[in-house]
């Protein structure tokens, strides 16, 4: 500013102007929002079905008219480009984004890169007590919280109610011994050629579906505290080869190795499956006429046990976590408990399941899809992770390939374990 | 006269000053190099030799040969550069075979012969991402055209996994690569083609040497320049493949198809170690490097004889 210009607004007018900006500064401080300005975020969240672009956009807007000095700017990428999107731009240095998704097997990793805030302090007392404790695993690292629980997802055991009904099922089974029996006895009638199909191709559903079935046949622990395998026995060999086995018995749709979660939607949804393990937002779209040849036929149950353990769920849920390099970091906190609070979950709980325990026992919202409620209220208690460990990108890429070598017959299941064990100490560092 | 010369010297512009024209155009040019080539390579060069994870920021320690000896000492690394071998010659090999006859034919005095030339075309016009994509359809296991027309032809039994069965992957990826780049090798050896002599040809004909005979040892070694710079061409391209097989299979199933260049990718973006796999980049790049002085050695004898 020229002093011209100052000599022209004259000592009493800047003094006025002074005064204003200072009461101005003194009314928006001391709270938390220490800005005087207006702030804007920027948001960096995954495209998907349920909670699609709209409703996410929705709920930002809705965050935007509560909080009105502040600005949510939204990017949504596909979830193979999420993971690598989030380092490069915190340990790229660029620090674009204050707030990103995270799914629940990358806290480890994000946490001792400190891409991420620990946010333990922060969290609310309610959000402790009422969200259901397998969601808030789904940020934790070490005792410490890395991300706010937003989505909580389990793989589902969808049945096709038909054809259980044409084979003589009145239920679907509660065991994976009895699942079995069923498909064989569909398969036996000639009602579907492969009666389960998979999404066993090389890529992280694979891992997903065998842990859920480690978690019932010994156990999904993958890795000891002191780093060392226990992948290469226990529940997830017994797992892989009881998956192995179902190849075999042309009781598993052969091309699942080749299939991803939209396969096996397409596949339960033209007809040509009895049993399929997916994620929540299946349901919907396959009992929507216009894109599913089974609507309506369409049964959700917990998924099935074995022995002594009644159900289990690999834990898929995803969470909003502060990036290290916000420059505002108690918006985007405010921005994540919004997002994952109470009224904003059951607003769109016919979309995504909510993660607030009291939800489940609320009528009005159960109602609207009581069969999927039941199932969700009964998996979520039972939630395995995969392993927390900082390292887990790598060791996932390994156990894929090793998965599928023993599912396509290149390598014996247990040698091929054993090979990625092998590895282990080179896949840490 | 000398007044006509006079002006002339004083218009033609004096050696300095076209020096400086000249580099004031070239400048532009060089800067866009030197930042798009230059900048990225001595870049590179400097993160293999130093550990650099980016999901541990701020350490990079100089590792001198490291990341290089790690690579040449992994299984892994050897696996990927014998797919990418198996890729490179039998592709290329089908691509010649094919391209030789396809031009041949083309050569003929056929009626409609500019048709043929015209659909030729098509598949090299591809771009290499929808070739991907569209052999990913066709070679589907569960709606594929492939599968169907061998099933209702009778020639399989049943609907096949091409795409996720390891024995099969390598050889769909490698019939998605001939088919779009055989027109290229086709038109190359055309051109050369028509570049014959035919009075050698009829002149062989007269000797009494049948077609075949005609072809092996009058025509072919006339091709023999034309079909080295084919060669050159296609295994360099083919050694450093990477998006149709990613596209199509994304380096499986169990890692079957998995390039060289798709295993400097993984390695770089899995574990975040850019530090190994910019050494891989460079390990790749002299590999084809070598290749590159092979064939110069080759084509410089030959063009000399």
């Amino acid at each position: 500013m020229s002093s011209t210009s100052v000599g022209r607004l004259g000592k009493g007018r800047l003094g006025a102007l002074a005064t204003a900006a200072t009461i101005l500064v003194a009314a928006c401080g001391g709270g938390a929002t220490p800005s005087a300005g207006p702030v804007t975020l920027n948001a960096l969240f995954m495209k998907q079905a349920a909670y699609s672009e709209e409703n996410v956009t929705e709920m930002a807007k809705a965050f935007e008219t509560t909080n009105p000095n502040v600005k949510v700017n939204l990017e949504f990428v596909a979830y193979d480009a999420l993971h690598d999107k989030i380092v490069t731009d915190q340990a790229g240095g660029a620090g674009t984004y204050d707030a990103v998704l995270l799914d629940a097997i990358w806290p480890a990793e994000f946490a001792k890169a400190k891409l991420v805030r620990d946010i333990t302090d922060k969290i609310p007392a309610e959000y402790k007590n009422d969200v259901f404790a397998s969601a808030l695993a789904g940020g934790e690292y070490q005792g410490k919280f890395y991300a706010v629980p937003w989505i909580n997802d389990t793989k589902f055991l969808f049945y096709n109610k038909k054809m259980l009904a044409d084979a003589g099922f009145s239920a679907p089974p509660t065991t994976w011994d009895e699942l079995l029996v069923q498909a064989k006895a569909i398969k036996d009638k000639g009602l579907v050629e492969f009666p389960i199909v998979w999404s066993w191709n090389q890529a992280e559903a694979a891992i997903c579906d065998w842990t859920q079935l480690a978690a019932v046949m010994g156990g999904p622990d993958f890795v000891d505290a002191s780093g060392k395998a226990q992948f290469t026995g226990g529940g997830a060999l017994a797992a892989l080869e009881w998956m192995k086995k179902t190849l075999g018995d042309g009781l598993t749709n052969p091309a699942s190795t080749g299939f991803l979660e939209e396969d096996v939607r397409n596949t339960f949804s033209a007809g040509s499956a009895a049993f399929a393990l997916n994620w929540t937002y299946m349901y919907n779209l396959a009992n929507d006429p216009e894109q599913s040849k089974v609507a309506g036929q369409v049964g959700v149950a917990a998924s099935p046990g074995m022995g002594s353990v009644a159900t289990s769920g690999v834990n898929g849920g995803m969470g909003i976590a502060v990036t290290a390099n916000s420059k505002h970091p108690d918006e985007a906190l405010a921005f994540a408990l919004w997002m994952a609070s109470k009224p904003m979950q059951d607003k769109f709980a016919q979309l995504s399941l909510p993660m607030w325990k009291s939800s489940f026992q609320d009528e009005n919202i159960t109602n609207t899809a009581p069969e999927l409620f039941r199932a969700a209220n009964t998996q979520f208690t039972n939630l395995v992770m995969r392993p927390v460990v900082p390292y887990y990108t790598p060791l996932s890429g390994a156990l894929q390939v090793a998965l599928q070598e023993a599912l396509t017959g290149k390598k014996a299941p247990a040698q091929a374990l054993a090979d990625v064990a092998a590895k282990l100490p080179d896949l840490q560092k | 006269m000398a007044g006509l010369t006079a002006a002339r010297r004083r218009l033609r512009p004096t050696a300095w000053s076209e020096a400086w024209v000249a580099g004031a155009f070239v400048t532009p040019a060089a800067l866009v190099i030197l930042l798009i080539v230059a900048y990225p390579l001595v870049r590179a060069l400097w993160l293999s030799v130093h550990d650099v994870v980016l999901t541990r920021p701020g350490e990079a320690p100089f590792v001198a040969l490291a990341n290089y000896a790690r690579e040449l000492a992994s299984p892994d690394f050897w696996a990927a550069v014998q797919r990418s071998l198996v890729f490179t010659v039998v592709s290329t090999a089908i691509e010649l075979v094919l391209g030789i006859a396809l031009a041949v034919l083309m050569d003929q005095p056929l009626r409609l012969r500019w048709l043929l030339r015209s659909l030729v075309i098509l598949p090299w016009a591809l771009p290499t991402i929808v070739n991907a994509l569209m052999w990913r359809w066709i070679d589907n296991a569960e709606y594929g055209a492939l599968n169907a027309l061998l099933t209702q032809t009778g020639l399989i039994g049943s609907y096949q996994q091409w795409l996720s069965n390891p024995s099969t992957a390598m050889w769909m990826v490698i019939v998605a690569d001939a088919w779009k780049m055989t027109p290229l090798v086709a038109i190359l050896v055309l051109a050369a083609l028509q570049g014959i002599n035919r009075e050698q040809i009829e002149a062989a004909r007269v000797d009494g040497a049948g077609v075949v005979s005609t072809f092996r040892y009058v025509v072919l070694p006339l091709l023999t320049p034309t079909l080295l710079i084919v060669l050159v061409l296609r295994t360099m391209e083919a050694f450093k493949v990477f998006d149709i097989i990613w596209i199509m299979t994304n380096g499986g199933p169990a890692n079957e198809t998995q390039s060289i260049a798709i295993y400097a990718y993984q390695t770089a973006y899995r574990a975040y170690d850019f530090g190994r796999g910019s050494a891989l980049g460079y390990l790749i790049a002299l590999a084809i490097m070598l290749l590159a002085a092979v064939y110069l050695r080759v084509l410089g004898r030959v063009g000399r004889s």
